[in-house]
């Protein structure tokens, strides 16, 4: 069982409605990365992909891959800036969507 | 402008109602991802970074109040209150979701619009310059042309799995708003000796990572013979355009690799093999094809507006925008508006829903119920009187859409970039964004005069930044988003790629370097009528340099 050099997450789209969704600690695709489950070794790493692979089967979600993170105190944050965009929104229309909360949140 | 006639409604009408049985049955799981991938292509259906994209044609860029009413409509009710109109005078929703796609179309099609071939390895949207039927130095509208393409491109079984997309443009006068030399087929609408019309044919032009000024394989195909011609050069592109790498599969790279002669030969054979077949266009068809673009009823006016004239004396504000924004139209008494999509803060070719409807009720009152996108991200008015200009303006004033810069320094065309796509390297909104309040002084962009200035966040090139006279690429370098900075590109008459002048800026430098490249030119321009690319063309590269990375070593 080695530990990864970066903890990972699962992320895809989820089919329906193409929403930015990650893994949750349940095994369920959450729309907030807080809440994805972060893998720290190879079997976790394994066992996730295993569940990601299903959702795709089942039409849940389309494309999953794993991402690299860093992880503390409850923040998960993407390493790579195209992930880190997809989970806080968009950096311009920030009285919209979910890049409002994610605004609105950092302004407070 | 054209109606659809019976079969383009059942064409319309029975691919919508085959997609949202395509969607119903990826939903439920029947077709897989791989199936369903170019299914959902050809309906102009993307996954993009946060969700699905739609992307609408808009056929040469022309389009009534009714259509654009229901482009507010869908942005309101399946989206998120907005638009993105882009630089290939489609529209661009954001977030709508798979489920709803279906009714989208449905929409869409009751105002005879759709998403078919806004993707995928096909003859895509024809383009047409945005001023077509309106301005003052027209041969011909390239309307007429444009949609006879259309109607013979749509669902071409012949060419629906090209070696990669296929991007056609129209213009009908010597001064070229629709970068005509950058698509892999450029038609120029002439007259020959004879006062006959026909077209002038360029081929392999292209933007892109491998950047092309298009060629002249033909300097005068005639009108009859306008199909069969450009069935010609895509039989040929067909057959020979290489299908191994998708990064040399344009016909830019086959005309390249070919030579324009013996391509020329190979097409010049295939035009004479079918000629005289089913293509030939009888005359009466293009005169009734030509019928729906007829003029509408202009009043006769003096060209010269009292009313306007009494309007800019009292109204600084309004005169610097028709100064900008209006241009010249061929009927005496009327103006071109443009309406610059372009407000200080505001993402390029973004308009709201609420935005949307106030265009299409201006189009309504005041522009024989008719409206225009250009490639540059703006509306265009094509018809309005002279004496309404200050009430068209007035109106755009109240609702966020009054900037007077067509055509300035804050005129930016710009892709979605990182912050939408998901083959972007580097964010281009923001870039934009940064620029526009810097030379937010209009003073001051008045001073600068034109110049256009483009952003690409790829080398994809979306936002055409190889023509501008100031381009922008985003990169990615090492997980930074770095921004290269090229000079002297045009996508007018005299087509030019802009040169890299050097190493590339962070995002925190690189509003400040298109600051540095402006005060060398107002310092360097010998009169102030000499525009940024004739100063550029005329002394060249290193000024700029020495301005941005200081004197070069001996």
């Amino acid at each position: 069982m080695s530990i990864l050099k970066n903890p990972v997450v699962f992320t895809a789209n989820r089919l329906r409605d193409g929403e930015s969704v990650w893994l949750g600690a349940s095994g369920v695709w959450v729309e907030d990365i807080n809440a994805a489950r972060v893998l720290r070794n190879e079997t976790e790493r394994d066992a996730s992909q295993a569940l990601a692979d299903q959702a795709d089967a089942d039409n849940i979600v389309v494309e999953p891959y794993a991402i690299d993170v860093s992880a503390q105190d409850g923040v998960v944050a993407p390493l790579k800036f195209r992930e880190q965009i997809r989970a806080a929104g968009p950096t311009v229309r920030l009285d919209l969507g979910k890049q409002a909360q994610t605004h609105a949140s950092r302004a407070a | 402008m054209y109606r659809y006639d019976e079969f383009d409604r059942e064409f319309v009408t029975s691919r919508v109602a085959q997609f949202r049985d395509q969607v119903e049955r990826r939903v439920s799981g029947e077709l897989s991802e791989d199936n369903f991938k170019p299914i959902r292509l050809q309906n102009g259906v993307y996954l993009q970074l946060h969700a699905y994209m739609l992307r609408v044609a808009i056929p040469y860029g022309t389009l009534n109040s009714r259509q654009m009413r229901m482009l507010a409509h869908i942005a309101r009710t399946y989206d998120r209150d907005y638009g993105h109109f882009t630089t290939r005078q489609n529209i661009q929703f954001n977030w709508p979701k798979l489920t709803d796609i279906p009714d989208i179309l449905e929409d869409l099609a009751s105002v005879e619009m759709h998403a078919i071939q806004t993707s995928g390895n096909c003859i895509r949207n024809v383009t047409a310059d945005h001023f077509a039927g309106a301005s003052s130095d027209e041969i011909a509208d390239p309307r007429p042309y444009a949609e006879i393409l259309r109607q013979w491109s749509s669902n071409h079984p012949e060419f629906a799995f090209l070696p990669r997309k296929f991007k056609i443009a129209v213009i009908g006068a010597p001064h070229d708003r629709a970068a005509m030399q950058f698509h892999d087929i450029g038609l120029e609408m002439r007259r020959n000796a004879a006062g006959n019309l026909g077209v002038a044919v360029y081929i392999g032009g292209g933007l892109g990572r491998t950047p092309m000024v298009g060629k002249l394989v033909n300097d005068f195909v005639a009108e009859e013979d306008l199909l069969s011609y450009v069935e010609a050069i895509l039989r040929v592109y067909n057959m020979n355009g290489r299908r191994d790498n998708k990064y040399k599969a344009r016909i830019k790279i086959l005309v390249h690799e070919t030579g324009l002669d013996e391509l020329k030969q190979s097409i010049d054979a295939e035009f004479e093999r079918i000629r005289d077949g089913v293509l030939k266009l009888p005359d009466a068809d293009v005169r009734s094809i030509e019928a729906y673009f007829a003029a509408p009823k202009f009043e006769l006016l003096s060209d010269r507006s009292s009313l306007l004239e009494a309007a800019k004396a009292d109204d600084k504000s309004f005169t610097r925008w028709v100064d900008r924004n209006v241009s010249a139209h061929k009927q005496s008494g009327y103006g071109i508006v443009t309406v610059a999509l372009k407000s200080t803060g505001e993402a390029p070719g973004d308009a709201s829903a609420s935005q949307m409807d106030v265009l299409a009720r201006l189009g309504e009152q005041y522009s024989f119920d008719e409206l225009r996108i250009s490639h540059e991200q703006n509306v265009i008015l094509p018809h309005v009187r002279l004496d309404d200009l200050k009430a068209v303006y007035d109106d755009l004033v109240a609702n966020g859409m009054a900037a007077p810069n067509a055509g300035l320094i804050t005129d930016i065309i710009a892709c979605p970039g990182l912050d939408y796509c998901a083959l972007a390297t580097a964010r281009s909104i923001p870039v934009a964004q940064e620029i526009g309040e810097r030379f937010a002084d209009l003073d001051r962009q008045n001073e600068i005069g034109d110049l256009k200035l483009k952003i690409s966040g790829c080398i994809n090139a979306c936002g055409h930044h190889h023509v501008g006279h100031i381009g922008i690429l985003g990169v990615d370098r090492r997980g930074e988003e770095l921004y290269q900075v090229t000079l002297g590109g045009s996508g007018d008459e005299h087509a030019a790629i802009g040169e890299i002048v050097g190493r590339g800026f962070s995002k925190d430098e690189i509003s400040g370097a298109v600051e540095t490249i402006v005060d060398t030119y107002l310092a360097k321009r010998l009169a102030d009528d000499e525009s940024f690319l004739d100063a550029y063309r005329r002394i060249g590269a290193a000024p700029f340099k020495e301005a941005l990375y200081g004197p070069v070593a001996a």
